[in-house]
C-alpha cells in the first residue's frame, strides 16, 4: 500500500496527490511516470510523476479525473492509500542547454509539464513557459512555474485571464520576435494542442518534443498497446517514450486509437453517476 | 512395490479418461476444461505404472520429478507420502500437471507408450498436487534446514523464479522475489487462461513458498525501480527470470487499427485484468464477433479459445503452415477444434483492412503452400500467387512471438547478451557477472513454462553451490 500523505484539488476535476513511494522517488527522473491501482481489482492507470522528494520518500501526482478510474483515485483523502505505485516507468527527458526554450502546457498537462520545465531551467536555458485553458480555473500551478520561469505567458479561450485564445497564439508571436523565438520546444497537453503546436514550429524547424498518454496496461513494453507511429516506425510509448519528436508523431493515428474504449468509458461514467445518485439520493 | 500386481495385470489396465466439461458448454465460460480424475480413476491409472527399473519417464522431465515413486505411493493410496514425493521435486506440481506438455516430455518416454498407451502422468501429478492442496493439514510440514544467512533476490515472479525460490528456501537461503506486476505468478496469471490454469491454484502455490519465508515485493520493476547493481550490493546471488518481454509484430499494413491486439495485451486484459469475463472489471475489451489469431502456437490457441469464450461466433485460427507444423500442444488443438474453433491453414495474413473510422473491418490473406524444410527443420511456407482473398473480422490477435523485454538489460550494460537481446548464461544458468545467474525465457526467448521451471530448479542447485563456494 502507499500512503496518500496529501490530496488538493487544484482545478475542476484536477487534483494533487502527494504519494508515499520511497522507490520510486529515488529512481524517479524527470519526464518519467508510473502505473497506479487505487484498489484490488481496479483498472491500472499511467500517471505522470510531477515531482519527487526522494528525503521524505514522496512523489507527487496530478490526476484529472475523466473516468471511473481516475475519479475514484481523486476520491481517496490524505490517509488512505492506493494498492499499487509501479515505476519509475520511461525514458527520462533528454535535457540539454539549448538557449531559449519555450514550454507549452495545456490543462492538466501543464503538470506533467512542470518537471521538465524546471529541469530545463536547471540546465541553465532560459525558458518561457506558456500555460493555456479553457478558463481561469483551469490555469494550475502558475506561481509555481513563475519561480524558475524567465517569463510566464497565461491564455484563456474566454479570456478570463491572460491573453484571450489558444498557447498557439502565444507561441507565433515568440517565434516571429528574433528575440524571443525558441530554440527548443516542449509542448504538453491534449493531443490537439500538441499537435497543433508541432505543426506551428515545423516550417521554422524548432525541435519540438511531445509527451504522449495513450492507451497502456502493464507499463513494461509487455503488451504494445501504447504503440503509436513515430517517424513511420511503430513506438512503444511505455518504453520508448513517453516523450517523442513532435514533428515526427502520427497524431492522427494517435487521436484515433485514443477513442478505442470511448464506449466503454461512457459506461462506466454512466453508471458510476447512477450508482452516486442511487446511494446519495440527495446529491 | 507396495501394490502386489503383476506386470500382466498392470498391462490388462486401459489408461483413463479426464472428464471434460462438454464443449457447447465451456465455449462459453471461464471455468476449467479439465475437470480432474476421481480417486479411483487416479488409483486405477497409477496401477497401470510398469515402475521400469531405469526410469525413462524421469529423463524426460525438465525438473526431474521421481515420477515413478510417486504413482508408486499413489497406486498404494499412500496419498501424503504421494504428495510429499512430488512436492520435494517440483515446485509448482498443480500448474505442471495441466500446463505440461507431457506428450513430448515423460509421458513419450514411458514404455507403455511403445504398444499402446503412455501412463497418464500428467493427469496422476495433477491430482496429487490438487489432492495436497485440499488436504493440507495431512502433510507432513516441510522440514528447512537452519537459515544460511545468505540473501537471494530474483527477478520476475513466473514459473522460473517462483521454482528458484521454492529451491533456495528448501536450501534455507533468505528469498526475496521481485515482481513488476501488481500480482504473482508472471505468465502464469497473465498469460494463461482460466480455463486452462485456473488462478486460485497459483495462489495456493505462491502461498507455499510465501510459509517457507520466501517473500514476494510486487510493483518493482528491476532496471527502473531499482537497478541489477544495486541488487548485487545488497545480495549474495540474483537470479533474473523476467520472461519473455515485448510483443513481435506482424510489420503488415493495419496493425494499428482499433481492435488489433497482441496476444499479451489480450490475454492480459482477459487474464490479469479480467476484462469481459468478470462484469465488475472496469477494464475494457474489444469482443468480436469474428476474431482471427495469428499463428499456431499455445498462445495463439489460448488467445482463440479465450476470444470464443468472450462471445465471438466465428473464432479463427490463421496459420502459414499446415497443422502437423504447428507448435501447440495436441491437446490444446483438440479442444480448441471441439469448441468450434476454426483451422484456417497454409495462410498468411497480409495486410488488416480497416472501416472508415479505424476500426478493423477485414484480414487479407495469402495461400501458402510447403517447400522444402527451412532452418528450423519445418518446411517453408511458399506464397502461392494470385491467391488473395479477405475474411472479415473485427478483432486481430496477433501470436506470433515475442522479443526480450529490454527495462533490465538496458541498466546493465555488462550483462552478457546475444544478438537477440537474450541474456547469456551456461548450462547452470551462470551469467558473464559472478553471482548474476538467469533462465526462463530472457534467456531462451519464447519457451515453455516447464522448461523455465527447469531453469529455475538448475539455476537454484548453482546458486546454492556459489553460495557455499563463497562462504568457505
Amino acid at each position: 500500500m502507499y500512503e496518500i500523505i496529501s490530496n488538493v484539488t487544484l482545478a475542476p476535476n484536477l487534483h494533487r496527490l502527494v504519494v508515499k513511494a520511497p522507490r520510486v522517488a529515488a529512481a524517479r527522473k524527470p519526464g518519467q511516470f508510473v502505473i497506479v491501482r487505487a484498489d484490488r481489482g481496479d483498472e491500472r492507470i499511467p500517471l505522470t510523476i510531477g515531482d519527487a522528494n526522494a528525503t521524505e520518500g514522496t512523489i507527487t501526482l496530478f490526476v484529472q479525473a475523466i473516468g471511473a478510474s481516475t475519479r475514484k483515485i481523486v476520491s481517496i483523502p490524505a490517509g488512505g492509500a492506493l494498492r499499487d505505485v509501479a515505476g519509475p516507468l520511461g525514458q527520462a527527458t533528454h535535457i540539454e542547454k539549448w538557449g531559449r526554450v519555450a514550454c507549452v502546457g495545456g490543462g492538466v498537462g501543464t503538470a506533467v509539464l512542470f518537471p521538465l520545465a524546471r529541469a530545463l531551467a536547471e540546465a541553465g536555458n532560459q525558458v518561457t513557459t506558456i500555460i493555456g485553458g479553457r478558463s481561469s480555473q483551469f490555469i494550475i500551478l502558475a506561481d509555481e512555474i513563475a519561480a524558475f520561469s524567465d517569463e510566464v505567458l497565461i491564455t484563456t479561450e474566454d479570456g478570463s485571464l491572460g491573453r484571450k485564445g489558444f498557447v498557439t497564439n502565444a507561441l507565433t508571436d515568440m517565434i516571429a520576435d528574433p528575440a524571443r523565438a525558441p530554440k527548443m520546444v516542449v509542448a504538453v497537453g491534449p493531443v490537439p494542442m500538441m499537435r497543433a503546436v508541432a505543426e506551428l514550429t515545423r516550417p521554422h524547424a524548432i525541435k519540438t518534443l511531445v509527451s504522449l498518454n495513450p492507451i497502456m496496461i502493464d507499463g513494461t513494453g509487455m503488451c504494445g498497446g501504447c504503440r503509436v507511429v513515430v517517424g513511420g516506425e511503430s513506438k512503444f510509448a511505455c518504453v520508448d517514450g513517453p516523450e517523442f519528436d513532435g514533428h515526427l508523431v502520427d497524431f492522427a493515428g494517435l487521436v484515433d486509437r485514443l477513442t478505442t474504449y470511448r464506449s466503454f468509458e461512457e459506461q462506466a461514467r454512466h453508471n458510476a453517476e447512477c450508482l452516486i445518485k442511487k446511494e446519495m439520493p440527495n446529491v | 512395490m507396495s501394490n502386489d500386481l503383476s506386470a500382466k495385470e498392470r498391462l490388462a489396465i486401459d489408461r483413463v479418461h479426464m472428464p471434460e466439461l462438454a464443449p457447447e458448454v465451456r465455449s462459453r465460460n471461464f471455468e476449467e476444461v479439465n475437470q480432474g480424475l476421481s480417486l479411483d480413476d487416479a488409483i486405477q491409472e497409477a496401477k497401470r505404472c510398469l515402475q521400469c527399473k531405469h526410469r525413462p519417464c524421469v529423463e524426460g522431465c525438465p525438473v526431474g520429478v521421481s515420477i515413478p515413486e510417486f504413482i508408486d505411493a499413489l497406486a498404494a493410496e499412500q496419498l501424503p507420502e504421494s504428495a510429499a514425493i512430488l512436492q520435494g521435486d517440483n515446485a509448482l506440481p498443480a500448474v505442471c500437471g495441466r500446463v505440461c506438455p507431457q506428450e513430448s516430455q515423460c509421458e513419450a518416454r514411458c514404455v507403455r507408450g511403445v504398444k499402446g498407451e503412455s501412463v497418464a502422468i500428467g493427469y496422476l501429478e495433477r491430482f496429487v498436487a490438487d489432492w495436497a492442496m485440499k488436504n493440507r493439514e495431512k502433510l507432513r510440514a516441510t522440514q528447512l534446514p537452519s537459515k544460511s544467512g545468505k540473501k537471494v533476490a530474483i527477478v520476475g515472479c513466473g514459473p522460473a523464479g517462483l521454482t528458484a525460490a521454492g529451491e533456495l528456501a528448501r536450501h534455507g537461503h533468505g528469498v526475496t522475489i521481485f515482481e513488476a506486476l501488481h500480482d504473482t505468478g508472471g505468465v502464469l496469471r497473465y498469460g494463461i487462461p482460466e480455463f486452462r490454469l485456473p488462478k486460485e491454484i497459483i495462489d495456493v502455490e505462491v502461498s507455499r513458498l510465501l510459509d517457507m519465508g520466501v517473500e514476494i515485493e510486487c510493483n518493482v520493476i528491476i532496471g527502473k525501480t531499482l537497478t541489477l547493481d544495486q541488487l548485487r550490493g545488497e545480495f549474495d546471488a540474483v537470479f533474473i527470470s523476467n520472461g519473455a518481454g515485448l510483443p513481435a509484430m506482424l510489420n503488415i499494413p493495419g496493425e494499428n487499427l482499433k481492435g488489433v491486439y497482441s496476444a499479451n495485451e489480450f490475454l492480459t486484459r482477459v487474464n490479469l485484468m479480467e476484462a469481459g469475463r468478470n462484469p465488475d472489471s472496469p477494464t475494457p475489451i474489444i469482443k468480436g464477433r469474428q476474431v482471427a489469431v495469428i499463428g499456431g502456437g499455445n498462445t495463439a490457441m489460448d488467445c482463440v479459445r479465450t476470444a470464443r469464450r468472450l462471445g465471438a461466433e466465428r473464432a479463427m485460427i490463421i496459420y502459414r503452415r499446415s497443422e502437423a507444423e504447428m507448435p501447440a500442444r495436441v491437446e490444446e488443438i483438440k479442444h480448441a477444434k471441439e469448441e468450434g474453433v476454426e483451422f484456417i491453414m497454409l495462410t498468411a495474413p497480409l495486410e488488416i483492412l480497416g472501416t472508415e473510422d479505424g476500426w478493423v473491418a477485414a484480414l487479407r490473406c495469402q495461400r501458402m503452400e510447403l517447400g522444402p524444410p527451412d532452418d528450423s527443420g519445418r518446411r517453408k511456407p511458399v506464397p502461392v500467387e494470385g491467391s488473395e482473398y479477405e475474411i472479415p473480422v473485427e478483432v486481430v490477435a496477433n501470436a506470433v512471438g515475442t522479443r526480450a523485454n529490454p527495462l533490465l538489460t538496458a541498466t546493465a550494460p555488462e550483462l552478457a547478451l546475444n544478438k537477440w537481446g537474450n541474456i547469456v548464461s551456461d548450462e547452470n544458468g551462470a551469467t558473464n557477472l559472478p553471482g548474476v545467474f538467469a533462465g526462463g525465457d530472457i534467456v531462451r526467448g519464447g519457451a515453455t513454462v516447464i522448461l523455465a521451471m527447469g531453469d529455475g530448479k538448475s539455476a537454484a542447485a548453482s546458486i546454492d553451490n556459489y553460495l557455499k563456494e563463497k562462504a568457505s
